[in-house]
């Protein structure tokens, strides 16, 4: 290992240094708002460096990590997530009574989790790295100890996750086995002109498929998505929304690509029957939702659907399309969940979509957040999610993936439905239920989702040429 | 800049609204007046400096804006896009002025609304860029859906939802249908691009074409709207309040209409010649049905926009024709019935104000209490029929004139439209001013200003009658362009082609000739 190679691993540094001083400082001096300070601070250090980093690029460090550019636009976006949803979490986990500064260190674990998984090249790599995001998962799901719901979705997550864990370390130990190597190059490699895709790697990808599709809720390994996003805190629901699936995207589409699976006509059945049970199974159960929490996870079960197309164009084109969708999904998000966090306390969320009633003339500026995310998932102009759906619908046609663009066009207007069931309940009269008023902190991360979502939507362009620019596998 | 100018200064006034809306009700009000009046008086002044009969864009502006994908923000404006935009302006500043008493709650919010409506149909008039246009089609959604779904009547939520459903799930078509368009253009001339123009002359195999043209058509279709997919319409109009009904009506219909022109006659020529029978006759049963359907309402609002239905039958109808004659009568139409059906959806706000009832089984004998309303009425009514004199006259005149040319069964059949008009306009006049009075209801007449708006409604719609010249003058090189080298003009259809293909400029001359001596 180089200086070299140091440098470039510099945003993994800070991001695994800061929960250790975070420790350190916690056994001296027990304070909240120093902690979080010192959780916004580091997560702004790491994003810096990320731009220091730029001038090592690409590197292969001891066969285990790859820092690339493509890697760097993950770290970027799950670091910034990551800064994100600490921000918002200031005010809901200060209202928590109890121990509660170790929740910004879990916080910081599993971004360290979720950032190996963005520079995984190896297999042990992408277990180690999901490991760290599950583990600090657990905790963060089941942080509200006095509430049932919040230990019950611990429980189930932790449950669920080791059993797609073990799918998944069966599914490498499959391809090991086959190939002879748990380097995602070396696999492509060994694969590449012989028709090894039969047998033992068919079967290893296929128990992967069902530990990563656990990660990102793809129907049928989806069960868990609903409880857990309404048990978990709502900012911890956000964080497992956007950077854990961003991060096990990131590694999907690395190996995938690097084993050319969008050529195999068997992995290419199963992503896109799983992209396609995805959309429509997702959407038809928000339908009915009542809770904001429990439609917003089935929305994002039917988003990974979406994104799974980009998976099969097998261009750069299409993972350029795939970073953009990720970007405008992760901003849209959070700015959804950053709104119902806002507006709840660790003690009662405000999580009916009846509770939204009347919003629009109590609270303007959070209906206008929320009216903006749901329009941008939704997929309509003047917001970034209508210029990701755009750039997904042209590389997938461009790639001739006709079937999935239709399924993804009658899904766009089911989805459509339950969208709008939450903006109109905001406008339907109602009192104010003596929400929580929003902190200028708060107020502040609504500007920067906001800002993000109008200049997305309005003028992409330069974002566009960045990712064209940078952006390839 | 101008144009983008008219569409920037809708948004900033829709802000400003929006932000007054906390002071006062007067301050939103008075700033959509004057956004809008700002956007007329300035259009008015830059398009008279210029003068274009022989076709070409009066005004053309291109700038960047994603460059990746060869989509520009490029607007231009042509005699039909003229006088759309004029018509849009003109009914947005009436919108505002009937909403004044009306709408009493949430003003601020309303006019930011209002504002972004008449904001996305202009940029979907002036849009040369189809990307832009798709993004102009989808951005009056929302507001539009804001506006049933906040102010509209009892059954608000389930029409608004319909609305924007219907229109989303049609709009999804065209999108798919415009990048099908921009791949074929790619693969022949290895550029990506959206621009209107270069996408012009573009040869598309027929199988392919006719499927593409299908998605633009599901989208404007729906919007016209043609008897199948009109499902939205009667809700959404009737449960909207009065301004979003005549927004509706006036011009968000019109928006399918002239996609129609602008988008499908042009870059789908040989596609759409053959569609054309089709076409006339979803026309035919457009103007029959939906007529049947009007004189079956008891519910006024309803019944207008029943009649929305059968006289946009007259509008595809000219369409297919594809002759100027027919064009320029499909014009007029889009002119007559958003004034006509406008000043109607507004006659039924003001009645709703006073009585609180849109049944007509409730009404009868008002003429009495409101004789200047009564006699309102009464005008708009007549031109829904088609009085002549007025300009809806002109217009069905001129359409069935340019159908009869093409296919004289359609045209007979759409003859028969004029005496079902006949009978549900008249059915109005006899049942909410005539007859005998059901309840004694204590009404006002029209104020002033209620009695100004409809003056001026009046005035236009007699103005237009007599006179539709100017009108006719203006989009008369658009239209011609548009039919230019369509081959329904030159083999297509029978008798009608030859004339109309050879003699456009002289059809054109002698239509002119015909309302000169008026």
């Amino acid at each position: 290992m180089t200086i070299a190679d140091l440098y470039s691993m510099m945003p993994l540094i800070v991001i695994a240094m800061a929960p250790v001083v975070m420790m350190i400082v916690i056994s001296v001096l027990r304070n909240y708002e120093v902690i979080y300070g010192f959780s916004v601070l580091a997560f702004i250090v790491a994003f810096a460096s990320l731009f220091f980093t730029g001038s090592f690029l690409p590197r292969s460090i001891e066969s285990l990590l790859i820092v690339d550019v493509y890697s760097l636009f993950f770290l970027g976006i799950i670091i910034a997530s990551a800064l994100l949803v600490t921000i918002l979490s200031h005010d809901y986990i200060g209202t928590f009574g109890g121990v509660k500064e170790e929740y910004f260190l879990a916080l910081f674990t599993s971004t360290l989790g979720a950032s190996l998984l963005a520079v995984a090249g190896h297999f042990v790599i992408f277990f180690l790295g999901l490991e760290l995001l599950s583990v600090s998962l657990y905790i963060l799901v089941a942080f509200q100890r006095s509430k049932d719901t919040s230990v019950e979705a611990g429980i189930k997550y932790l449950l669920l996750a080791s059993v797609s864990s073990a799918f998944l370390l069966f599914g490498m130990a499959l391809i090991y086995t086959g190939t002879g190597t748990m380097q995602f190059a070396g696999v492509a490699s060994l694969l590449k002109g012989s028709d090894a895709m039969a047998g033992f790697v068919s079967v290893g990808f296929s128990m992967m498929m069902v530990g990563i599709g656990f990660k990102l809720a793809l129907v049928p390994f989806h069960m868990w998505t609903p409880d857990v996003y309404q048990g978990a805190p709502a900012p911890v629901s956000a964080y497992i929304a956007t950077v854990s699936k961003g991060a096990v995207m990131a590694v999907l589409i690395r190996f995938f690509f690097d084993i050319r699976g969008y050529d195999s006509r068997f992995f290419f059945v199963v992503i896109s029957a799983l992209a396609i049970l995805s959309m429509f199974i997702g959407n038809l159960l928000a339908l009915k939702q009542q809770n904001i929490k429990r439609l917003l996870a089935y929305s994002s079960i039917a988003n990974m659907g979406y994104l799974l197309v980009l998976l099969l164009t097998g261009t750069d084109k299409g993972i350029q399309a795939a970073v953009f969708y990720l970007i405008s999904y992760f901003v849209t998000t959070i700015g959804a969940f950053g709104v119902i966090t806002l507006l709840s306390t660790s003690r009662e969320e405000t999580e009916k979509i009846d509770d939204y009633r009347g919003l629009f003339w109590t609270r303007p500026w959070a209906a206008l957040v929320l009216t903006l995310s749901m329009l941008s998932l939704a997929g309509i102009p003047f917001t970034a999610g209508f210029i990701a759906k755009f750039y997904l619908i042209l590389e997938g046609m461009k790639a001739g993936l006709m079937l999935l663009i239709i399924v993804m066009i009658i899904n766009s207007v089911i989805g459509l439905y339950y969208y709008l069931r939450v903006i109109t309940s905001m406008f339907t009269p109602g009192d104010d239920a003596g929400l929580p008023a929003i902190s200028l902190n708060g107020n502040m991360a609504l500007v920067l989702i906001t800002l993000g979502i109008l200049i997305l939507g309005i003028y992409p362009g330069w974002l566009i040429n960045i990712i064209t620019r940078l952006v390839s596998l | 800049m101008i144009l983008a100018y008219l569409i920037l200064i809708l948004l900033a006034g829709s802000l400003l609204a929006l932000l007054t809306g906390r002071k006062g009700n007067l301050w939103p009000r008075v700033i959509s007046v004057a956004a809008v009046s700002l956007d007329l008086v300035l259009l008015i002044i830059f398009s008279s400096r210029v003068s274009g009969t022989d076709g070409k864009w009066l005004m053309d502006l291109q700038l960047e804006w994603i460059p990746r994908f060869g989509i520009s923000l490029h607007l231009a404006l042509d005699g039909l896009s003229l006088v759309m935009v004029l018509l849009t302006l003109f009914l947005g500043i009436i919108s505002v002025v009937i909403s004044w008493k009306e709408i009493n709650s949430r003003v601020g919010f309303f006019h930011f609304n209002l504002l972004l409506i008449l904001a996305g149909i202009i940029g979907v008039f002036l849009s040369l860029d189809l990307f832009l246009f798709y993004f102009f089609w989808e951005m009056m959604l929302v507001p539009m859906y804001f506006m049933i779904g906040i102010w509209g009547h009892e059954n608000r939520t389930a029409a608004s939802y319909k609305f924007f459903l219907y229109t989303q799930a049609s709009g999804l078509l065209m999108f798919i249908a415009i990048l099908a368009l921009v791949f074929v253009h790619e693969s022949t001339s290895g550029t990506l691009t959206f621009d209107y123009v270069q996408l012009l002359g573009l040869e598309i195999p027929a199988a392919k074409e006719l499927l593409i043209m299908s998605g633009f058509l599901a989208a404007f279709l729906v919007k016209l709207p043609v008897v199948p997919l009109h499902n939205w319409l009667p809700d959404a109009h009737s449960q909207a309040p009065t301004a979003g009904s005549v927004i509706l009506a006036a011009l968000l219909l019109k928006t399918g209409a002239y996609g129609l022109i602008r988008f499908v006659v042009p870059l789908f020529p040989s596609a759409s010649a053959a569609f054309a029978p089709v076409g006339m006759g979803l026309g035919v049963i457009g103007i029959l049905y939906g007529a049947k359907l009007a004189f079956a309402q008891t519910d006024l609002k309803r019944l207008v926009a029943y009649t929305s239905v059968s006289h946009m039958g007259f509008v595809i109808l000219g369409v297919f024709a594809f002759n100027v004659i027919a064009y320029q009568g499909v014009v007029m139409q889009m002119i007559a019935h958003a004034i006509s059906t406008g000043a109607l959806f507004i006659l039924a706000g003001q009645l709703y104000e006073r009585i609180h009832t849109r049944d007509m089984d409730q009404m009868g004998g008002l003429w009495e209490k409101t004789p200047v309303m009564g006699a309102i009425g009464m005008i708009f009514s007549l031109a829904s029929l088609g009085l002549p004199g007025l300009a809806n006259f002109v217009a069905e005149l001129l359409t069935l004139l340019g159908t009869f040319k093409a296919s004289v069964l359609m045209a007979s059949l759409a003859c028969l439209g004029l005496v079902a008009a006949t009978i549900y306009s008249l059915r109005i006049v006899q049942k909410v001013f005539f007859g005998k009075m059901n309840h004694e209801w204590e009404i006002a007449d029209l104020n002033l200003r209620e009695k100004i708006v409809s003056a001026v409604l009046v005035v236009l719609v007699v103005a237009l009658g007599l006179f539709p010249r100017p009108v006719l003058n203006l989009a008369g090189p658009a239209i011609i362009k548009t039919l230019d080298s369509h081959p329904a003009q030159l083999t297509g259809l029978p008798d009608s082609g030859k004339s109309a293909g050879n003699g456009k400029t002289a059809s054109f001359n002698q239509l002119s000739g015909m309302f000169k001596k008026h």
